[in-house]
């Protein structure tokens, strides 16, 4: 059982449950691997995804969540539904919450979207990203994914590169790091970094090759283009010069330093094809370890005594 | 609630004589240990499951395979509780065509063993599924029963049966708990 009715933020989790949740997540892994990966555990719940902002592997991955748990799940796309009617995030709440859904999982151009649905409906809301604020699911199955390749999180140095200023990514991984005794250190030359880099949490660089020698993992975040209001760097083989993972700057990272990528990556921009297809990147365990973190979130929201209409 | 021991239903040697004899059960019913694969339902099956496995070896000179089971995906009262402590199940055998002994410590209301029978068969098609437990203490809620029963215990509801297997707890033994005064 979690100590939270939603997961909105990593805020909401302490770090006995994030462990819960890693620990159920590496027992559903187990079952992704069977032939037959299905389980009847969440059967006559019904799991909502609510993407208003374009997504594949996040809404995938919750998709097939909540099918393997045989929960029945619905998909809202911003172009498939109402809201481009011009119908209200509230109104569409409203709506979801009279067909008596239990769970959903929101994704919104706007940061606060889950905690304003969470006002208005009685579902869990799990946050599936919120504009440039949090993503906490990716940052689970990324410590998920650091945990099962390295071992252990706590002690760990973790690079966060890139671009920091938009990222989500970055805003949900800074402070479950921190709760799981991981050292977080934000990297990104200036116009990247957000006006108040310090108020993360996490140590502040400014050079990648400084840093790198000291790193656990480097966690290397897509250049978000379409979020930037002009081109925030001279030219892609400038960026990546000074903060792209390629083989040189693996040469010089610990031996058993891992590369990690939320993706849809940028090759050739934050990381390198040579890098990215290399047994030291971890991008592909991530989305698949994303399926099973996020079964051990809806089977840890959906289960138990107080969680809506019961059986 | 409290609750205290009211009687040792089986000792450390009761147990021991016990799987020996659920042991050859098996190997007879079965015809020798060819097909045979054990499940234990974690957690204190599967040290039993482990148990039988080293019998079974000892009698017959056989390598049988074990896995174990952890049924709290399968249960029916999900929407009551979970499961605070999920463990991998572990199925190192084809299921197809096997047939797999579910091992257990207590057989109770039938309906854990429901949950490890849809488990198991979500593995393949086996070509039979036995139940074996250390401790039958009836009350069934479902048409389930054991193959082979370390001993029969006749209980109330009111009781618990609690099984200890020293690999997991401090010694071998099967005790029936009772609510101590006062408490309901």
């Amino acid at each position: 059982m979690l100590s939270c009715k939603h997961i909105m933020t990593m805020d909401d989790l302490t770090p006995e449950d994030i462990v819960t949740i890693l620990d159920t997540a590496d027992s559903f892994k187990e079952v992704n691997e069977r032939r037959i990966k299905k389980l009847p555990t969440l059967r006559g719940r019904t799991v909502v995804n609510l993407f208003l902002e374009p997504s594949t592997r996040t809404r995938t991955s919750f998709e097939i969540a909540a099918k393997r748990l045989s929960a029945d799940g619905l998909n809202f796309t911003a172009s498939a539904s109402a809201t481009v009617k011009g119908e209200s995030l509230r109104d569409t709440a409203a709506t979801l919450s009279a067909m008596a859904c239990d769970l959903v999982v929101v994704r919104h151009k706007y940061a606060g979207a889950p905690q304003m649905l969470a006002e208005c409906m009685d579902a869990h809301i799990v946050n599936g990203g919120d504009g440039v604020n949090q993503h906490p699911t990716q940052a689970l199955l990324d410590l998920f994914t650091m945990r099962e390749k390295l071992g252990h999180l706590e002690g760990l140095t973790v690079g966060i590169v890139g671009d920091i200023c938009h990222s989500r990514v970055a805003g949900s991984l800074v402070p479950a790091l921190r709760k799981v005794g991981a050292r977080p250190i934000i990297i990104a030359p200036k116009m990247l970094m957000p006006a108040r880099p310090d108020i993360l949490g996490a140590e502040v660089a400014y050079s990648l090759d400084e840093v790198l020698p000291e790193l656990d993992v480097a966690y290397m975040l897509r250049v978000q283009f379409e979020r930037a209001a002009q081109m925030p760097f001279p030219s892609n083989r400038e960026y990546a010069r000074f903060y792209g993972m390629n083989a040189a700057r693996l040469g010089s990272a610990k031996p058993g330093m891992i590369v990690m990528h939320p993706g849809p990556m940028n090759r050739g921009v934050e990381i390198s094809s040579e890098v990215a297809d290399s047994p030291r990147s971890h991008v592909l365990d991530q989305v698949n370890a994303g399926v099973a973190v996020r079964m051990a979130v809806m089977y840890l929201l959906l289960g138990g005594a107080d969680s809506g209409a019961a059986a | 609630m409290g609750y205290r021991v009211k009687a040792e239903v089986m000792d450390a040697s009761a147990i021991d004589r016990a799987l020996t004899r659920i042991a050859h059960e098996i190997l007879e019913s079965n015809k020798g240990a060819d097909n045979i694969a054990l499940a234990g339902i974690l957690t204190r099956g599967a040290f039993v499951a482990q148990r039988l496995a080293e019998r079974i070896k000892r009698i017959e000179g056989a390598d049988v395979p074990v896995g174990s089971i952890d049924i709290s995906f399968y249960r029916d009262d999900l929407a009551t509780r979970i499961n605070p402590e999920v463990h991998r199940t572990d199925i190192p055998f084809d299921v197809e065509g096997r047939d797999v002994i579910l091992v257990d410590d207590v057989l109770y209301t039938g309906r854990t063993i429901r949950a490890a029978m849809d488990a198991i068969m979500d593995y393949g098609r086996p070509c039979s599924v036995q139940l074996a437990v250390l401790v039958d203490r009836g009350h069934r809620e479902l048409p389930i029963r054991a193959d082979y029963v370390g001993k029969n215990v006749p209980t109330s509801r009111r009781e618990r049966v609690k099984v200890t297997v020293v690999e997991h707890d401090d010694a071998d033994s099967a005790v029936i708990l009772e609510q101590t005064e006062g408490d309901v």
